[in-house]
């Protein structure tokens, strides 16, 4: 039978059964379907998390992937065979892991093997019923999966953006009643109905069932129809606009909406959310400042976090009461930037001969050095040691103070800061600088021979990269109030770096969207997240991304050009040379003779 | 004075003596061929004038200044360019942006006055890029228009060479040291090369290095031939006097087995 491979589709059903069941071991099943509701009261979000491979895979396992010149098999009742064996060998494997769960005490090894846990794979009846109802959900889940491939390719994407904008809605619930409440929605429709619209919506941290019916039917009739797309619209036209003058006013339109956008939203947001995306604000900073090093100039530090701790202690050091100067936060932030700036040099200098993993390695180590010299007790005097610096005063804004407990003023700030560094990566990029840190970045030894002074190259690049951390960390002391060494883990430069590589090296959208995702949706290394139940399973999560990421799409979520070429050489040079034969000239076909021959 | 005075350079490789006692000069405006057979120590050569390696001996007097020991980078400045035998390009950087980018050591604008798009700046940037067009311009038709986004390394192998040449003019050297410019090459392209050559001298007024397997394009390009072997010069002087000398056939064929012919 076409479209049926038996030992495939066994493969994919087991990488299903086993994913489950490592999913259950580490406790993500128990803790989510105790959190949260998808759609209130069918699916909760440990099922999901147990079982969203299943109609994936089934999915997969008989799709072909689309070849030029190769005939495609038609959609048939194979695919429909293929993922009912995925879905029963997933449930198989799932139910003898019920079994032995159900027969054994192995609770003393695996802890999270809980009572509650085999409640939830029996769904609370007995065991062989429970059994039983599980292998037909899991068949049946690989049977959708598999029949997704029967329907058109439109129907198919409409269901996909429906079933995503459910679960999208669902676990976005804190964000999205935020909204309802603070734009006064929801009052509204208090008085009128009254029954507030949040509790309509939501019931028990997911989607009511109508709610989740309107979704889905929104979703399924706007899927491939954006509301507004950007390119279409009259500023687009503007800003790409031949005539110098219209350009300017178009961008200054536009800067202004940004700017409008960038006020209001804190007042909407509320202080959590304002403080997540506060967050995303500061590691967004650094991710930038990052992207300079690692991602323009090709040099891979894994200390990062220690300039930012700079940033962070010489404004503990000069603001706080705890010792003599107590300069404003004004004041002291020229000075911690320019010591920012220092350690850069000071860390680069002695690296600056070192090439690829050595250079990572001594980075890694400076970061190490620099956080153990705030922890030691030798320095207690200067950096308060493992008590730290607290009762950092707030940033004094003439009528108002900024602190941690005011997130929206804090997130003005970040907005500031980052608007700077994203013009400073964006300006320095496309300059004389930034291509000589590309140069750098492809062949150093050429570069050098080509007239760059790559020592000089160099360190800028590392300066530039303190100098934005530094601000990440000026803001960071005035946010939190206290700091301690261990908020300047390695962890959090391996974040920073995660941000940039998931995001696109060297892409500036693309380490916006890396932290949006990262620090704004998961959390930060100590900082909460959109999804606060995530937050146990944070490592783990950003691991799976990664290796994801790595195998499927290397140049990041959004790939600066560069990048991409580098990893896709050998298909850009058959595109260019496809692209070629389409529009030759005489002359060009005369010289491509020529060049044939080489 | 010479434009490069070389004398008695000596370059060693742990056991491996490169170069020994080389004595090389060429005076402005000539071209100038090295050949040699292979492991002669003809790229090791120009290596060391380039700065990639340091000297272990001798000196090497650029316009009268002592330039051995120079990082590669100073050398370029002092204005001295060179290709690569094995082309090196910055493959994902566009045609247009190598160019560029070999202008950095003869442009001054640093990262502040780009941060705020100076005037200073944004005139920079344009001379840059018109310099850069201008250059590839030198080529005909084969490295402008569309060609000037493409990135570097979708070029077919004869525009790879040519770009490296444009990209070693680009650094606005007064010596530009060429290692085997149509190694690789159709002999219709090699034909083109080697007046592409002479060009550089008479219209663009470069003093040319060349290292050269092609007899051919020797004979038709240098003023003068110098014959490495084992890191020794052993034969120096025009085309049609080097190539009748015994030594160099020698280096080249091997010597007779004694006693048997």
């Amino acid at each position: 039978m076409t479209n049926f491979d038996l030992r495939k589709s066994i493969n994919w059903g087991l990488i299903a059964g086993l994913s489950a069941i490592f999913t259950a071991a580490v406790g993500i099943v128990e803790t989510f379907d105790k959190s949260r509701m998808v759609v209130s009261p069918f699916v909760s979000l440990g099922f999901l998390a147990l079982l969203w491979l299943v109609p994936v895979l089934a999915y997969r396992t008989s799709l072909v992937e689309e070849l030029e010149g190769v005939e495609r098999p038609e959609p048939s009742v194979g695919n429909v065979w293929s993922g009912a064996v995925v879905g029963s060998t997933a449930g198989i494997v799932i139910v003898a892991f019920t079994f032995v769960l159900n027969t054994w005490n192995i609770r003393e090894i695996f802890i999270k093997f809980s009572p509650a846990l085999l409640d939830i794979l029996t769904f609370n009846r007995s065991f062989a019923l429970g059994a039983l109802l599980m292998l037909i959900l899991a068949t049946v889940l690989g049977v959708v999966g598999g029949a997704m491939h029967l329907i058109g390719a439109e129907t198919r994407r409409r269901t996909v953006a429906a079933v995503l904008w459910i679960i999208v809605i669902a676990l976005f619930e804190r964000f999205v009643s935020q909204i309802l409440r603070q734009v006064q929605i929801d009052d509204l429709f208090d008085a009128v109905a009254g029954r507030s619209l949040v509790n309509i919506v939501y019931n028990d941290g997911g989607l009511t069932w109508g709610a989740a019916m309107i979704v889905a039917a929104v979703a399924y009739y706007l899927a491939g129809r954006p509301v507004i797309d950007f390119r279409e619209t009259k500023v687009a036209a503007g800003l790409r606009s031949t005539d110098r003058r219209e350009r300017t006013r178009w961008s200054l339109i536009a800067a202004g909406i940004v700017a409008a956008v960038i006020i209001v939203s804190p007042m909407l947001l509320g202080s959590l959310l304002s403080e997540i995306l506060a967050n995303v604000g500061l590691f967004l900073l650094m991710g930038l400042g990052l992207n300079i090093v690692v991602g323009l100039a090709g040099l891979l530090d894994l200390g990062y976090v220690a300039f930012f701790a700079v940033g962070a202690y010489s404004i503990g050091l000069l603001t706080s009461p705890q010792f003599n100067i107590q300069w404003s936060w004004w004041t002291a932030l020229p000075v911690a930037i320019a010591l920012s700036a220092l350690m850069g040099l000071l860390v680069g200098t002695p690296v600056i001969r070192m090439r690829g993993d050595y250079l990572a390695i001594v980075t890694l180590g400076f970061g190490e050095i620099v956080r153990i010299l705030f922890l030691s007790d030798f320095l207690k005097p200067l950096f308060g040691a493992a008590q730290g610096i607290t009762r950092i005063p707030p940033i004094n804004v003439g009528i108002t103070s900024v602190s941690g407990i005011n997130p929206q003023g804090i997130l003005y700030f970040a907005a500031a800061f980052v608007i700077l560094a994203s013009w400073i990566s964006y300006a320095v990029q496309s300059s004389r600088v930034g291509r000589a840190w590309t140069a750098l970045r492809e062949d150093e030894s050429v570069a050098q021979v080509m007239g760059i002074d790559t020592v000089k190259a160099k360190l800028s690049a590392f300066v530039v990269g303190a100098i934005l951390a530094g601000f990440g960390g000026a803001l960071f002391a005035a946010k939190v109030g206290s700091i301690f060494p261990t908020s300047f883990r390695l962890l959090v430069s391996i974040i920073i770096l995660v941000i940039v590589i998931v995001g696109g090296m060297g892409s500036i959208r693309g380490v916006m969207l890396g932290s949006l995702v990262l620090i704004g949706v998961l959390g930060g290394p100590t900082q909460p997240g959109l999804l606060l139940e995530f937050a146990d399973f944070k490592l783990l999560i950003v691991g799976v991304i990664l290796v994801y990421m790595m195998l499927q799409r290397p140049e990041g979520l959004v790939p600066s050009v560069r990048r991409s070429r580098e990893l896709h050489h050998e298909e850009l040079s058959q595109d260019a040379w496809f692209d070629k034969s389409g529009e030759f000239t005489e002359d060009e076909a005369v010289a491509a003779d020529s060049e044939d021959g080489s | 004075m010479p434009l490069l005075q070389i004398n008695g350079l000596r370059k060693t490789f742990g056991g491996i003596k490169a170069l020994d006692g080389v004595e090389f000069h060429i005076d402005e405006g000539e071209i100038v061929s090295v050949i040699g057979p292979n492991g002669a120590g003809k790229t090791s050569f120009f290596n060391v004038i380039s700065g990639m390696f340091p000297p272990d001996g001798g000196e090497i007097l650029f316009e009268g200044r002592d330039i051995g020991g120079w990082e590669p980078n100073q050398i370029t400045t002092a204005g001295i360019a060179r290709t690569f035998q094995n082309v090196r390009l910055f493959p994902n950087m566009s045609v247009l942006e190598n160019i560029m980018v070999a202008q950095h050591c003869r442009t001054s604008q640093g990262m502040i006055p780009a941060i705020f798009r100076t005037k200073a700046f944004r005139q920079e940037e344009a001379e840059i890029e018109e310099r850069a067009k201008e250059i590839l311009g030198f080529f005909g038709t084969r490295l402008v228009g569309y060609r000037f986004d493409q990135p570097a390394f979708v070029l077919s192998y004869a525009n790879r060479r040519r770009l490296e040449i444009a990209r070693a003019m680009a650094t606005q050297p007064r010596l530009l040291l060429l290692d085997e410019p149509v190694a690789g090459m159709n002999p219709r392209e090699t034909v083109e090369l080697t007046g592409l050559i002479s060009r550089l001298r008479d219209e663009l007024g470069f003093t040319v290095v060349v290292i050269e397997h092609d007899m051919k394009v020797v004979r038709d390009v240098s003023d003068r031939v110098v014959v490495l072997d084992h890191g020794v010069k052993i034969a120096e002087g025009a085309y049609e006097d080097v190539s009748q000398n015994e030594d160099v056939i020698e280096a080249y064929l091997g010597r007779p087995a004694e006693g048997k012919s």
